[in-house]
């Protein structure tokens, strides 16, 4: 039997719709961070950044939103994650509680190239978590991308589609 | 005598009749070299000659005994000392008392069951061999010639193709096709993957051999996993309604046949994993049992679910059930 020539020809397979060649795919999920805002003055001074998403994934109500976010917001979700779903979450980018020590010579933490450094950090964090099937699966991360403020007393419950 | 360096001794060769018309196959040794060695089969007779040659001429040999044996066992390397015999068959070739001279014994052990098939693993090991030993009061001077052994299966009957459909619900939807569920050593596995929802983004797919070698029983089972293969089949993201093609040549891997709970103390099996990539390196993998007969390898379906493995911290857990 080893001396015949196997057959090797390719199995058949269905010509593919041209719409599902050219069209759109179906994974399409863009999520930046950006434009970090200083709010407040003085002691209780903080930075935002604009979360904002485009996608086509059906589990995603809005196939557009724009949210404005915080450091801590994103611990919060982290700390959802990690502690709802079994998603082995990434880090995050350190704290920095060195930078918030008076008497530097710099700005501190709204020093220029460490929001940027943060900033991207951020977005790739957000970018690794969001395109996890399960994290997909949780609200605290439908709440955070989309809803206008986070509800830190929400009750955790897991998203089906819509 | 032998205290002082005068007494007698003897070699042994041990040849086998046909050494001329039977075949060599090659078998690796424990310690990954590759030797040939003569090829038997279930059933075949092995018979030859013991030559024992005396060292020094003229001076007389006294023994105890001159016998033959032709021995299958199997060794499970964290227990060397238990040798398991499942064959074990003895010719006595001389009576005790003396040879005076070198001397030639004829041998033949008729239609031997020879059940199992050669092996040499990562935990155990399965060999037959001939050993000529002259029995003597203070040491006994023997020789041994290893032999392998094959086991035959004829072509199967029905050997039907595999088709299923997998995934995680909502996000990753395919159907694999392999041709065949049996397939032997030189064989090519021919098959394809068609995408029916791609909503993850995909970096590559492969497929892996791995072997899975078991020992022991209960308790103490054993498993050995050794990837054998890894055989990427697509490089970058599909989208719904293509068909990947797969076409895998076996004779290129070193693999065995599939061995099943052999004189029940181990057994060895292949599995085929499809394994997929996203762009965090996140795996996605559906894993089958291949069973090689002798020369044939058969691919059973297994468990059904799609495992989820982070890569980064290698946790698998089980997902959503799949379609089918």
């Amino acid at each position: 039997m080893a001396d015949t020539i196997a057959d090797t020809r390719r199995l058949f397979s269905k010509p593919q719709n041209l719409n599902d060649a050219y069209g759109p795919p179906s994974n399409f999920l863009e999520i930046d961070v950006s434009n970090p805002e200083t709010i407040g003055v003085g002691r209780t001074r903080y930075t935002t950044y604009e979360v904002r998403l485009k996608t086509n994934l059906p589990i995603f109500k809005l196939k557009e939103s724009s949210v404005r976010r915080r450091y801590s917001d994103f611990e919060w979700l982290r700390a959802e994650l990690e502690r709802e779903s079994k998603v082995v979450v990434p880090p995050l980018p350190g704290k920095a509680l060195f930078r918030q020590l008076p008497f530097r010579g710099d700005d501190g933490i709204f020093d220029d190239s460490f929001v940027e450094e943060r900033r991207q950090s951020l977005e790739q964090f957000l970018n690794k978590v969001a395109g996890h099937p399960l994290a997909q699966n949780e609200r605290c991360l439908h709440m955070f991308l989309q809803d206008e403020s986070l509800d830190k007393t929400y009750t955790p419950s897991k998203i089906r589609q819509a | 005598m032998s205290f002082f360096g005068f007494g007698q001794s003897a070699d042994i060769d041990i040849v086998l009749n046909d050494a001329e018309t039977r075949k060599k196959a090659e078998h690796k040794t424990e310690d990954g070299r590759k030797d040939k060695y003569f090829l038997f089969y279930d059933g075949e007779t092995v018979s030859g000659k013991v030559n024992v040659t005396l060292k020094y001429p003229g001076k007389r040999l006294e023994h105890n005994g001159i016998k033959i044996e032709f021995v299958g066992q199997i060794e499970l390397y964290y227990d060397r000392g238990n040798h398991h015999e499942f064959v074990s068959l003895v010719k006595d070739l001389a009576r005790p008392g003396e040879l005076t001279q070198s001397q030639t014994f004829d041998f033949e052990f008729t239609h031997v069951e020879k059940p199992y098939e050669s092996y040499t693993g990562q935990n155990v090991k399965l060999r037959y061999f001939l050993r000529a030993t002259v029995s003597r009061r203070l040491n006994d001077i023997s020789k041994e010639l290893e032999i392998v052994v094959h086991t035959l299966s004829s072509y199967p009957e029905l050997n039907s193709s595999i088709k299923m459909e997998v995934g995680i619900e909502d996000c990753l939807h395919i159907e694999f096709e392999y041709n065949k569920s049996k397939y032997h050593l030189k064989d090519v596995i021919v098959g394809k993957i068609y995408f029916l929802l791609v909503r993850i983004k995909i970096k590559h797919m492969e497929i892996d051999i791995i072997k899975r070698e078991t020992t022991g029983t209960g308790p103490n089972v054993y498993h050995e996993n050794d990837t054998i293969a890894k055989y990427e089949i697509m490089d970058g993201a599909p989208v719904r309604g293509e068909s990947i093609p797969i076409r895998l040549f076996l004779a290129g891997y070193e693999m065995t046949p599939s061995m099943r709970d052999i004189n029940k103390k181990y057994s060895v099996r292949y599995y085929l994993n499809l394994v997929l990539i996203d762009e965090e390196e996140r795996r996605y993998f559906k894993q089958q049992v291949q069973m090689l007969l002798h020369d044939w390898l058969a691919v059973h379906l297994s468990c059904c679910f799609i495992m989820f493995l982070d890569a980064q911290h290698q946790r698998e857990f089980q997902n959503l059930p799949i379609m089918s």
